[in-house]
């Protein structure tokens, strides 16, 4: 088993982070593998220090005003719309 | 169709003439579809229906081909066998008590089966590769930045790439050809003429080894089943006797490769991923409460086990206090394992070595135990790393009769090269 401490209230704490409610029964199995993963990622410990020379390029346009989605079928996949805008809960 | 290899059955014409114009082509349901619904998978896409084509939807139209349909496939491209998917399984047409790999699963078994005559996967850590060996077909996973992106629902952009799956060789680089080139929506497309080379990879499937030089990465046979490694040397064998020779070489960095590409891929996943929320597509939340109430409750109704685990892994790997010790260090490990190709690739035309370390598992064998299904990976996942072109060939039977897959490995933009040497076994 791992040496990775990882207990319930992390799991949680991590799933509040991403906007993912869990039931218990997910928390108890993920408390259980994320130990088990991430002592196997650990082993990225032993990896050293890389001086890499990123290979990037600035990619321009000239910005210019083109045809785009119209807002029929922007909005057509929205579960909810109102007068032509998404429309999502309560932000309070 | 019984193999479940479709998600959505629906015809959409191309042009009347075309390199394509006699071919049926089946599309991994992440590549948008205008008109037509694109799933990936998901529970939280199940009837979203994407406004626009991807560029390759719009490249294999104007080349004549026909899309017979879209493919099913792990969760958001995530897993290795393609049980994640919310619409159930795809058998192996080989065995059909077996997984067909994954995440393009569907892709390779109606290729397999002959229900498409190409298919087009996507492949982020093998998930064009890997299927394409558990099925007994050729699969490609071109360089990063080759086939554009654009239309791709994305779940780790800098690691994936779209490329082809077909019954032969030629017939792969026949569909790389419509797909590659530049695109200017996607700024991370390159021009393979910028790079000493060309767009003739069909006539590159000629089969003319002599003289081919195949460096062996010891630590991609460590491990591996055995009847996949003898299944490996006949290919290797058959290789040689057509006039190529081949050298072991050392890759250090590769034992890290799995755990450097998980981190990295589950980080990208949980930035991706936030914009599932149910308010511009997907699941609603019907919480009464806030945003994040309602956010949480629309992605705990959408997203399968494995695509939270994965986004959740992510969202841990990039917190504060965590970020250094994971995603800076397989950052680190990603350099390190392009060094390493790089200077074995010095030394020899391409690196050959089992596509997967294991004939096709039994369904519902791996879903309980996530690491052993990521380890799983651990021959495809160096490539991504290294943003390199690598292809799967069939390399023969085990004495089960499953299929084992012979990857080889070339340089940046070598596609000609990986299709020349592939195309004198299949």
């Amino acid at each position: 088993m791992s040496e990775t401490p990882v207990d319930p209230d992390e799991v949680r704490h991590v799933a509040d982070l991403a906007r993912i409610d869990l039931d218990e029964d997910e928390v108890d199995r993920f408390t259980v593998q994320f130990a088990d993963i991430l002592s196997y990622f650990d082993a990225l410990d032993d990896v050293p220090e890389v001086e890499a020379e990123a290979d990037l390029v600035n990619v321009m346009r000239p910005d210019e005003v083109r045809e785009g989605l119209s807002q029929e079928e922007a909005l057509r996949n929205a579960p909810e719309t109102e007068d032509g805008y998404f429309k999502g809960p309560s932000v309070s | 169709m019984s193999l479940d290899a479709f998600i959505t059955e629906e015809t959409i014409e191309g042009a009347d003439d075309g390199p394509l114009a006699d071919r049926t082509v089946a599309v991994k349901d992440n590549i948008s579809t205008e008109g037509v619904r694109t799933t990936c998978g998901s529970a939280m896409l199940d009837d979203y229906v994407p406004p626009y084509d991807a560029t390759v939807v719009e490249r294999l139209k104007t080349a004549g081909a026909t899309v017979v349909g879209k493919t099913n496939m792990d969760e958001f491209g995530m897993g290795t066998t393609t049980e994640t998917s919310a619409f159930g399984p795809t058998k192996n047409p080989v065995d059909e008590s077996r997984v067909p790999g994954g995440s393009s699963g569907g892709s390779a078994a109606a290729v397999a089966a002959g229900e498409a005559d190409l298919a087009l996967g996507s492949d982020t850590g093998g998930s064009i590769r890997c299927p394409a060996a558990f099925c007994g077909v050729v699969g490609i996973k071109p360089t990063y930045g080759l086939v554009s992106r654009y239309g791709l629902v994305a779940y780790a952009n800098s690691l994936e790439q779209i490329g082809p799956i077909a019954p032969s060789v030629e017939e792969a680089a026949e569909l790389l050809e419509v797909l590659a080139g530049p695109d200017e929506r996607d700024g991370t497309t390159r021009d393979a003429t910028d790079h000493g080379t060309d767009y003739d990879y069909a006539a590159a499937a000629d089969g003319d080894v002599d003289g081919l030089s195949i460096g062996v990465p010891t630590e991609l046979l460590d491990g591996a089943d055995e009847a996949v490694v003898e299944t490996f040397w006949d290919a290797i064998d058959e290789l040689e006797s057509q006039g190529a020779s081949y050298h072991e070489v050392t890759l250090p960095s590769v034992e890290h490769a799995v755990e450097a590409y998980y981190v990295i891929a589950m980080s990208e996943a949980s930035s991706n991923l936030a914009r599932f929320d149910g308010v511009r597509y997907g699941e609603s939340g019907d919480a009464d409460g806030n945003w994040n109430e309602s956010f949480a409750s629309a992605r705990e109704e959408g997203f399968g086990e494995e695509v939270k685990r994965r986004v959740l892994l992510g969202t841990y790997a990039l917190s504060a206090g965590y970020h250094d010790k994971y995603y800076k260090k397989a950052q680190d490990a990603r350099a390190w394992v392009k060094q390493d190709f790089d200077e074995a690739l010095s030394e020899a035309d391409v690196l050959a070595s089992p596509t997967m370390p294991v004939p096709p598992m039994k369904r519902g064998e791996s879903l309980d135990d996530p690491l052993t299904m990521y380890l799983a990976d651990a021959n495809t996942t160096p490539v991504n790393l290294a943003n390199l072109p690598a292809i799967s060939v069939p390399a023969g039977d085990t004495d089960d009769g499953l299929p084992v897959g012979l990857q080889l490995v070339g340089p940046a933009f070598g596609e000609k090269t990986i299709i020349r040497a592939g195309s004198a076994l299949a």
